[in-house]
């Protein structure tokens, strides 16, 4: 049940109060946050940057807003709602298409239109901001995710987490989102966080509920094949994202669109820890490796300097040759 | 980044505490546990009232050494008011008087008061008999009867009294009685029929002790003699005998309070228990005169200050409870300090009734917020709704429990409502979003930590070092500072990631 200290320090595990003290409290300067704690403000200097992210349909600042809500999504059949200042995923609301007069989520629930003013008013009085602040709401066209990823997610989009430290990327997973996680990507609601190789973008380590885990528990395919189409674009994607916000610890939340490819869905300045066990290792050697390194290097020098000294061999290949072998 | 003044600064907290700990220790001769002790009252008294602009005259009764409490020191605080002590037939007064004053004015008086069993009452006469009592038709015939059914069924004026009162008690009450008390207030009608016995009574005024009680008023008690002995009674249920908190102010069948020159004069009390070594009690009170900065005490302070501040100064103790389970366990609760306040409401209602309170009000509050959600409203006009359900709940069981004769439900009000509101609502939230699961993780860690912050701040070693020691709070702010700069694993994440570890 219970693991020793001196064993997780030898894997290089860093637990909530290392991260927060010696890289969030020593790297991301407080004053950057409202850069990446505002999805608005990041999106729009994103694009500053020239850094892929989806579509902005529109945003809705005032409960009066709400009512023009029905005209701007009069032209779109999927969408996605968030409140900029939103954190851990909380109050996302994802409409896949329409049916007549009613929004689709991915499960399938039907909403009407009141109810989508409710969520967003919701969001305008700030219940999924952090401290309860009023917020504003941020329309994006749905992603059109990749089709090769279909067979690893149930219901929602899967995202790719980038652990960017002072702009080199660190260490990558995938999240699938599951049944037991509602269509969510969050890892400790039932997500299947899959670890992916710095070097060349496969898998290399599933885990759900923090156990490990060799294929998707609901559609039932193996996870060992998993393989990110355009992952140098996306690692320099992500990593340029150190320019663009100064912060030295940075979570990058990436999705790969079918038409535009990589892209930049938001920041974290507290990235959690779950990257670790998806990883099946510590962050603390590459943190330590990284904070010997320069400073004033190119983002691509950055992603080649990483994809060298990270790569790493897939377990779950390792785990089918020895059944296959079986 | 040099870590260098951090550390310094934990150094010169720690030391600096520590230092004033044990110079309050050596200097005061305040022990270190609250064993072995004897309990001292500080109690003040507070005379308000409005001059008319002439010269005023406030006189008002001082509680002497009585059996159970030894009076030790006095003061009085009274700015331009010339100040006398009265002593009459064991009855000792303090008479303030100024030529002028005018506008509203305060008068305090502060005494301390031992606890000790074997003290002796100095010598109060018995009350003379009162020859005529005066009645009008057809009150005369009524306190006749009325006295005449109590004697018929007593042997002396002890037992006479205890039926007179039983007589007036709710459900014995007759209609004499009821006649006499559209005209007579209780107790003064009391004394009249004792007077018209011929039975030697007189009424006293007693202050019954609870620590941390302000602005509390006199209860009338009736001091019933046969010959020499003399019994107390309580006009209101006929007890007889002096409860163990009960001080007597005044002793001697005198008014508490006159006052000549001033309308709306008023009197109330404070009073705060401390642990002392009897000798000490004494001797703290010379080197009081000798104030000095070193000596920076709370107890320096108004005595309903210093009852505020035993409070707040165990409110550290409870966020250090919060701190260590946080960043050492890694226990999640709901609202980070929450669980502090939910605790000092624990310490007014005690653990159990606290607990099932708590429960009974949270558990209420989701089901009518559950209902809430679907009305579609503002957040800030949602919380208001909650807040208003749960003083309806609180109400609601205050009187039910009141009517099953659980007294122990009415102290489900010292809950902070606005705090518990936002509980209930974060709770909610966190139940449509992340599902029971999660609820039960974060309100069972907020209960464990209210719990154990409870348990922390009701220990009365802790409460004696806390608000006896202030250089504890430096210790306490070294504490959490390093707290602050802890960088290992927390309890649970040795759990968490031992998977991490297996292959």
């Amino acid at each position: 049940m219970w693991t020793s200290p001196g064993k997780l320090r030898a894997k290089g595990i860093i637990g909530m109060n290392q991260r927060n003290i010696r890289y969030i409290g020593r790297y991301n300067d407080r004053r950057l946050y409202p850069l990446v704690d505002d999805k608005l403000q990041t999106k729009l200097l994103a694009q500053r940057y020239d850094i892929t992210t989806p579509a902005l349909i529109g945003t809705v600042s005032t409960q009066f807003g709400i009512k023009r809500i029905h005209e701007m999504l009069a032209a779109h059949g999927g969408f996605v709602i968030k409140p900029a200042k939103g954190s851990g995923g909380k109050g996302i609301l994802v409409i896949e298409q329409r049916d007549g007069a009613h929004f689709v989520k991915p499960s399938g629930a039907h909403l009407t239109l009141e109810d989508v003013e409710r969520h967003v008013s919701n969001i305008l009085s700030g219940l999924y901001s952090l401290g309860g602040s009023p917020d504003v709401a941020v329309i994006e066209a749905l992603i059109d995710f990749d089709e090769s990823f279909a067979e690893y997610s149930y219901e929602g989009v899967p995202d790719i987490r980038v652990i960017v430290f002072q702009g080199y990327p660190v260490m990558a997973m995938m999240r699938l989102s599951t049944a037991a996680s509602d269509g969510k990507a969050n890892l400790h609601q039932g997500a299947v966080g899959v670890g992916i190789d710095i070097a060349s973008g496969t898998a290399i380590r599933g885990v759900q509920f923090d156990r490990a885990r060799h294929d998707h528990p609901d559609t039932g395919h193996e996870l060992a094949s998993l393989r990110i189409p355009g992952w140098k674009t996306l690692l320099e994607l992500a990593a340029s994202c150190y320019e663009m916000t100064a912060l030295g610890y940075l979570g990058t939340d990436m999705v790969i669109d079918r038409q535009h490819g990589p892209m930049l869905l938001e920041l974290n300045a507290r990235p959690g820890l779950a990257i670790q066990m998806a990883n099946g290792e510590g962050l603390r050697k590459r943190l330590d490796l990284i904070e010997r390194q320069p400073e004033g290097v190119s983002p691509e020098e950055r992603v080649a300097f990483a994809q060298h000294h990270f790569a790493r061999s897939s377990e779950l290949e390792r785990v089918a040759q020895e059944a296959a072998e079986a | 980044m040099s870590r260098l003044p951090f550390y310094l600064i934990v150094a010169l907290l720690l030391v600096t505490g520590i230092a004033m700990s044990v110079h309050r220790h050596v200097q005061f001769e305040v022990p270190w546990t609250p064993g072995e002790q004897r309990q001292v009252w500080e109690i003040e008294a507070q005379v308000d009232f409005r001059a008319d602009g002439g010269p005023a005259r406030v006189e008002m009764a001082l509680p002497s050494t009585q059996p159970g409490f030894r009076v030790l020191t006095e003061h009085t605080a009274s700015p331009g008011y010339g100040l006398n002590y009265l002593e009459e037939n064991g009855a000792r007064r303090a008479l303030w008087s100024v030529r002028e004053a005018e506008g509203n004015q305060q008068l305090y008086y502060s005494a301390q008061v031992l606890v000790a069993p074997n003290a002796e009452a100095g010598d109060v006469p018995p009350p003379r008999p009162v020859p005529n009592v005066v009645w009008e038709p057809p009150y005369d015939t009524a306190a006749q009867e009325v006295i005449d059914h109590a004697w018929s069924r007593s042997a002396d004026p002890f037992t006479f009294a205890q039926q007179l009162i039983s007589d007036f008690s709710d459900e014995r009450r007759g209609e004499n009685v009821r006649l006499l008390l559209t005209q007579f207030d209780r107790s003064p009608l009391l004394l009249r029929l004792f007077h018209q016995a011929g039975v030697q009574a007189r009424a006293v005024s007693g202050l019954t002790l609870e620590n941390g009680r302000r602005r509390q008023a006199l209860n009338i008690w009736l001091e019933v003699y046969d010959g020499n002995e003399s019994a107390l009674f309580d006009p209101a249920t006929g007890q007889r005998g002096r409860p163990d908190n009960l001080l007597l102010w005044e002793n001697a069948g005198q008014s508490v309070l006159e006052v000549q020159g001033g309308t709306n004069s008023r009197i109330s009390f404070s009073m705060i228990s401390r642990n002392q070594p009897a000798a000490a009690a004494v001797r703290s009170q010379v080197a009081k005169d000798a104030d000095t900065l070193l000596n920076f005490s709370i107890h320096s302070l108004p005595l309903e200050e210093q009852a505020l501040f035993q409070t707040i100064l165990l409110i550290p103790i409870g966020a250090l409870v919060v701190v260590l389970l946080r960043v050492l366990v890694g226990i999640k609760t709901s609202g980070t300090f929450m669980p502090v306040l939910i605790a000092l409401a624990f310490i007014q209602t005690s653990l159990v009734t606290g607990l099932v309170g708590f429960l009974l009000v949270v558990a209420v509050g989701l089901v009518i917020r559950n209902y809430l959600s679907y009305l579609n409203l503002l957040l800030v006009a949602r919380v208001t709704a909650v807040i208003i359900t749960v003083i309806a709940i609180i109400s609601l069981f205050s009187v039910l429990s009141f009517r099953m004769g659980l007294n122990a439900g009415l102290q489900i009000t010292f809950f902070p409502m606005i705090i518990l509101s936002w509980t209930i609502e974060r709770m909610s939230i966190l139940w449509e979003e992340e599902g029971p699961k999660e609820v039960l993780i974060q309100g069972g860690g907020s209960m464990l930590t209210a719990v154990l912050a409870y348990l922390a701040m009701n220990n009365p070693w802790i409460r004696h070092i806390t608000f006896n020691f202030l250089g504890v709070q430096l210790i306490l702010m070294a504490l959490i500072l390093m707290l602050g700069n802890y960088t290992g694993y927390r309890l649970l994440e040795l759990r968490r990631f031992k998977p991490v570890t297996e292959d």
